[in-house]
Formats: structure tokens, C-alpha cells, sequence
């Protein structure tokens, strides 16, 4: 095993290479102009148009990708605070306190997980419609509110996290359940409802086809912004490359941030699944 | 009777503790009995209201004749013979079908090649793990956008390697079989790394000795890995393989994408490459017959379900 190694970590390279090319490819033309687009072979280091090509894209009246970035960040944070907050306030009721129908509850929870949601998107649109919430950010962010996914992880988590000597002495102590989980609970979740929280936030981030139904293009989210660039102004590659590269910043940054957190969760996942 | 007990008799009453008020002791019954349900409510409303609410009524809406007016006349299941007879969805079966095939089926074999090498005491394992999921932290439309441009029929970066090796030009968006490889393309480049994590997860609690066994009988690499590896990995397999599938019926963004002009929701001109999900879309949000557009969506629900059976059926006869 010892001598395969180098042979091993540059197959391994090449795979991490690949991976990352076409994030760099997109750095690449949204920094360069239009001319070079095309060329063979094509540019393969930065040029210097980029700070150029963004404020094109952010003085592009009709994309509104200003407003886009503005609905889908506040989206993203409201999402992923209600998220986290109801999904530890209900795993910590599942994991660790007795309530009658608390197994049958759980089920239906778990049964909720395969349903794919886009599945109800027409009569959403109409409780929308009723709602008056047409093209309103509340339409894409009320009904993300809560998570199945959010809940079962919360709950796997507080299982381990949370000994019940513990809420005992708080409650021989005299705290109200709401406090125990406030002041007792909440902390101790924190390492799970952070790896909740990323995945959350990038799901929000991402959401497409719900935005697309329900919102216009007047008042886009940053994808539905990002889409519209590219059916409208598809010969302007840069001005495209500059909105997608815009659109990924805040991922990356998260993924910096909590790179390990991030495949800490995912393996973490994986065991138990 | 011989006095001979001998205990001490307790001079006074042992302290009891102190009896809550009585006010403090039913607001406390209160809050155990009810705090677990108020604790699980907002997901269960909101649930209700937004989730459960509409996949029933969407088969409610499918019986009918609906449209921007609202609910026409109650038709039964005639929507749903329309759509056994609409070339326009079974084409869009045939695209998501083909598409999920491609994209899933070298997304989790990569992924399982590059689980097993992560797999090994490596240097710097860390920034490795991360350079592999790297592309699941993207916008899923930029994906779209710079796979678009690699896959361009005329300023391409595919086209231009094929190039050189005196290969014409290809008209990625044209035909089925060219617009499915590049939106599988892009599917697994961005999920590859995900389940090769998942992979990773469950090699790491095979335990060493199994290997150690199996080396002294003389079994290959290739052996170890077929006869140790895959079977004790085969819950993450089944796992990955039903989301995969999932997610893959659902595929939405990267055709829209890729499609760009004015026939993006109908997949190209010919609808080449358009999915199920792109259908549904299209008959409800652009032509507003939402009693058929809901009939498409509940016959990807069924697909669905039924190989999300079918899968794990096959994976846990397999071996």
C-alpha cells in the first residue's frame, strides 16, 4: 500500500482537479470580456474585467439581480433560524420528553421525508393566490418554516447530546420545559443545528422551481435572477459568468467557514441512514 | 415480649420538603402535559397547511377540468387518459428515465472508486474531503450557466477538445442522446463527491480485521473489495441509490438552463431533453391547465414511488 501512494494521490489530485474546474472556469470568464469567450485555446487565467462585468450585472434593469441576491439572502437567514428553531424545539420533544401518540407523531414525520413537496406546487400556488402572497417573498419563505429532515436530525442529535439526569434536575429545580430548552437544551444541540443550519441555508439558496411558479421576474430570487440572464442575454457570457459567480460567493464563504462542520454532517449521516 | 427495640424514636417529624403552592403545582402539570405538543405544533400546522394539504388536493385538482378561471367540471380520470395518450409526457418519461440512468448510474460507481481510495491513511485527508464535495456548495443555475457554456455548440470547451482529436463539432442541445450527456454531466459532477462521502462513512466502520482475514487467505484487492466492501457498505448503497432516484425524477434547474431561448421549459425545440418535473411545469404555469398539470405530478409521485420499491428491492436482493 505504501508504494502505490504517490500514484494514489495524484489520481486522487486529477479527481479533486476536476471537480474544482469548472468553479474555476466560472472565475475565469467573469473576469474576462466577450471577445476572448470562444477562443481555442480558451483563457485560462483571470483577467482583470471583472469588477467591470459585476456592475454591469448589478445595472442590468430588467434581471434585478441586486433585488434577487437581497430576497434570497434574507430568505435564506429567516429559513434557517426557523428551521433550526423549530426543528430542536420538536426533536427535543421527541427525543426526550413523554407525550402520548409521541411514536405514531414520529412516523408521520418520518413518512413526510419521501414525499417530494414540489409534488403540491399547483395548489400551493392557489392557497397563494388566496393568500394574496403572488410574487411576495412570504410565499417562498412561510412554507420552508419547518423541516422533516430538521426535525428527525434534531432528534437523533438530542438523543446523545442530552442526558436526562439532566432535565430532571432542572425540573426538580422548578424550570418550565420551555426554559430547560432554552437554556439547557438549546446549547447543547448547537454542534447538530449548526451542520442543520448550512444545509439549510444552502437549500434555501438553491431553491428554483417554487420561486420560479410563484414569484415575477420583477421580484426575483437570486436563481430565478440567474435564469432569466441566461435565457435573455445568452450571448453576453461574461455578464452571465459574473451573475453565477455572485450567485456562488456565499456558498463558498459558508463552505470555508464550515468546510469540516459540512463533511462532519454528511458522514455523520451516512452511518446512521 | 422483650423490649428490644432498641431504635431511636425520632424526636420531631423528619422535615418534609416544602409543598409547592398549589397554583405553581398545576401550572406545572399543565406545562408536562401540554409543552410536548406545543413543542411539536409549528412543524405539524405548518406541515399541514403547506405540505400535506396540497399533494392531497393536487389529486383533487387532477379530477377536474381546472384553469386560471378555477375548478371547472368534474371529469373524473379523464386527464389521466389524455395523459396515456400524450406523446408530449411520454417523451418526458423517456427523457427523465434516460437522464436519471445517466447520471446516476456513473455518479454512485465513481463515487464508490473514490470512497475506496480516500479510503486509505492518507496525508492531508482533510483538505481532500473537502476538495471532493467542493461542487454541492454551488448556485445549482450557475452550475447550469458554465456547463451551458462548456457544452456550446460553437464556443465550447468540449467541442474544442474533441477538436483535437479531429472530431466535428457537436450540437449538444440537437438530439436526445448529446443534450442527456451534458445535463447528466453536470448531475454528476456536482453529486459525485457527496455520496463518495456517504461511501467513505460507512468503509470507515468496516472493521480492519476483515481485511487482515482476507489478505492472509490470499484474496485480491479487487476480491476484498467485491466480497467485504460493497456488502458491508450495502445500506449506504441502497440510501444513496433512493435519493439518487429521487432526486433524479425531480430534475428541473440544469435542463431549464441548459435549454436557454425561448423553448427552455419545453426542453429544446423538439423537447429533446425536456423532464417530467419541466412538463408539469409547462402544462400548469404557462398554459394554466392545472387540473392536467396535476396529473402529471401526480404520476411522477407514483414513478417515484414505485422505484424507490423497485430500487430497493434490487439492491437488497442484489448479492
Amino acid at each position: 500500500m505504501r508504494r502505490s501512494q504517490p500514484l494514489l494521490h495524484l489520481t486522487l489530485l486529477a479527481a479533486i482537479a476536476l471537480s474544482a474546474f469548472p468553479l474555476y472556469w466560472l472565475f475565469v470568464v467573469a473576469t474576462r470580456t466577450n471577445d476572448v469567450v470562444g477562443d481555442w485555446p480558451p483563457p485560462l487565467v483571470p483577467g482583470g474585467n471583472l469588477g467591470d462585468n459585476v456592475s454591469r450585472l448589478f445595472s442590468t434593469e430588467d434581471a434585478h439581480f441586486l433585488l434577487g441576491l437581497v430576497n434570497s439572502a434574507f430568505a435564506s437567514v429567516t429559513v434557517t433560524m426557523a428551521v433550526v428553531f423549530f426543528s430542536s424545539l420538536a426533536g427535543f420533544a421527541f427525543a426526550k420528553l413523554k407525550f402520548r401518540g409521541r411514536n405514531g407523531l414520529l412516523l408521520v414525520i418520518l413518512g413526510t421525508m419521501m414525499i417530494p413537496v414540489q409534488m403540491g406546487i399547483i395548489p400551493l400556488y392557489m392557497i397563494m393566490v388566496e393568500l394574496g402572497w403572488q410574487n411576495r417573498m412570504q410565499a417562498v419563505i412561510v412554507p420552508s418554516l419547518v423541516s422533516a429532515f430538521g426535525v428527525f436530525l434534531m432528534r437523533q442529535y438530542a438523543e446523545r447530546a442530552i442526558p436526562d439526569e439532566l432535565i430532571e434536575a432542572a425540573k426538580v429545580d422548578g424550570c418550565s420545559t420551555f426554559r430547560i430548552f432554552w437554556t439547557i437544551v438549546l446549547p447543547a444541540l448547537r454542534p447538530g443545528a449548526a451542520v442543520l443550519g448550512l444545509f439549510t441555508f444552502m437549500g434555501t439558496w438553491n431553491e428554483f422551481l417554487w420561486p420560479l411558479a410563484v414569484l415575477e421576474s420583477d421580484n426575483p430570487t437570486v436563481q430565478f435572477s440567474l435564469s432569466q440572464l441566461s435565457t435573455t442575454y445568452y450571448t453576453d457570457y461574461t455578464l452571465m459568468f459574473a451573475g453565477a459567480l455572485v450567485a456562488t460567493v456565499p456558498l463558498l464563504l459558508v463552505f470555508i467557514a464550515f468546510g469540516r462542520q459540512i463533511i462532519g454532517g454528511i458522514m455523520e449521516g451516512a452511518v446512521k441512514a | 415480649m422483650a423490649v428490644t427495640d432498641v431504635r431511636p424514636r425520632p424526636v420531631a417529624p423528619p422535615p418534609r420538603a416544602p409543598i409547592p403552592p398549589l397554583r405553581h403545582g398545576f401550572l406545572s402539570l399543565v406545562d408536562t402535559r401540554w409543552s410536548p405538543y406545543l413543542f411539536i405544533a409549528p412543524f405539524f400546522v405548518i406541515f399541514a397547511i403547506f405540505g400535506l394539504f396540497p399533494l392531497a388536493y393536487t389529486g383533487w385538482v387532477s379530477l377536474h377540468e381546472w384553469d386560471l378561471g378555477g375548478a371547472g367540471a368534474f371529469i373524473g380520470l379523464d386527464n389521466y387518459t389524455t395523459l396515456f395518450g400524450d406523446p408530449d409526457f411520454w417523451n418526458a418519461v423517456v427523457n427523465t428515465l434516460g437522464m436519471l440512468v445517466l447520471a446516476t448510474v456513473p455518479q454512485l460507481l465513481l463515487a464508490m472508486v473514490l470512497a475506496s481510495l480516500l479510503n486509505q491513511k492518507l496525508r492531508g485527508l482533510t483538505l481532500l474531503r473537502m476538495g471532493v464535495v467542493l461542487p454541492i456548495v454551488t448556485s445549482v443555475a450557475a452550475v447550469g450557466i458554465v456547463f451551458s457554456q462548456i457544452f456550446d455548440r460553437d464556443a465550447g470547451m468540449v467541442n474544442g477538445i474533441l477538436g483535437l482529436f479531429d472530431v466535428a463539432p457537436i450540437d449538444w442541445r440537437a438530439d436526445k442522446w448529446s443534450s442527456w450527456t451534458a445535463i447528466a454531466t453536470m448531475v454528476n459532477w456536482r453529486w459525485t463527491g457527496y455520496n463518495a462521502l456517504i461511501y467513505l462513512a460507512a468503509m470507515q466502520s468496516i472493521p480492519r480485521e476483515l481485511y487482515e482475514a482476507a489478505t492472509v487467505d490470499g484474496a485480491s484487492k479487487v476480491r476484498q473489495f467485491r466480497s467485504i466492501t460493497v456488502p458491508m457498505i450495502r445500506p449506504s448503497i441502497i440510501f444513496t441509490v433512493i435519493v439518487s432516484t429521487i432526486a433524479g425524477m425531480q430534475l428541473f434547474t440544469e435542463p431549464l438552463i441548459f435549454g436557454q431561448g425561448g423553448y427552455a421549459i419545453s426542453g429544446g425545440s423538439l423537447r429533446q431533453f425536456q423532464t417530467l418535473s419541466m412538463y408539469m411545469f409547462e402544462k400548469a404555469f404557462r398554459d394554466f391547465d392545472y387540473g392536467y398539470g396535476s396529473a402529471v405530478a401526480w404520476m411522477i409521485f407514483l414513478l417515484i414511488t414505485l422505484l424507490a420499491v423497485v430500487n430497493f428491492l434490487v439492491t437488497r436482493r442484489g448479492n
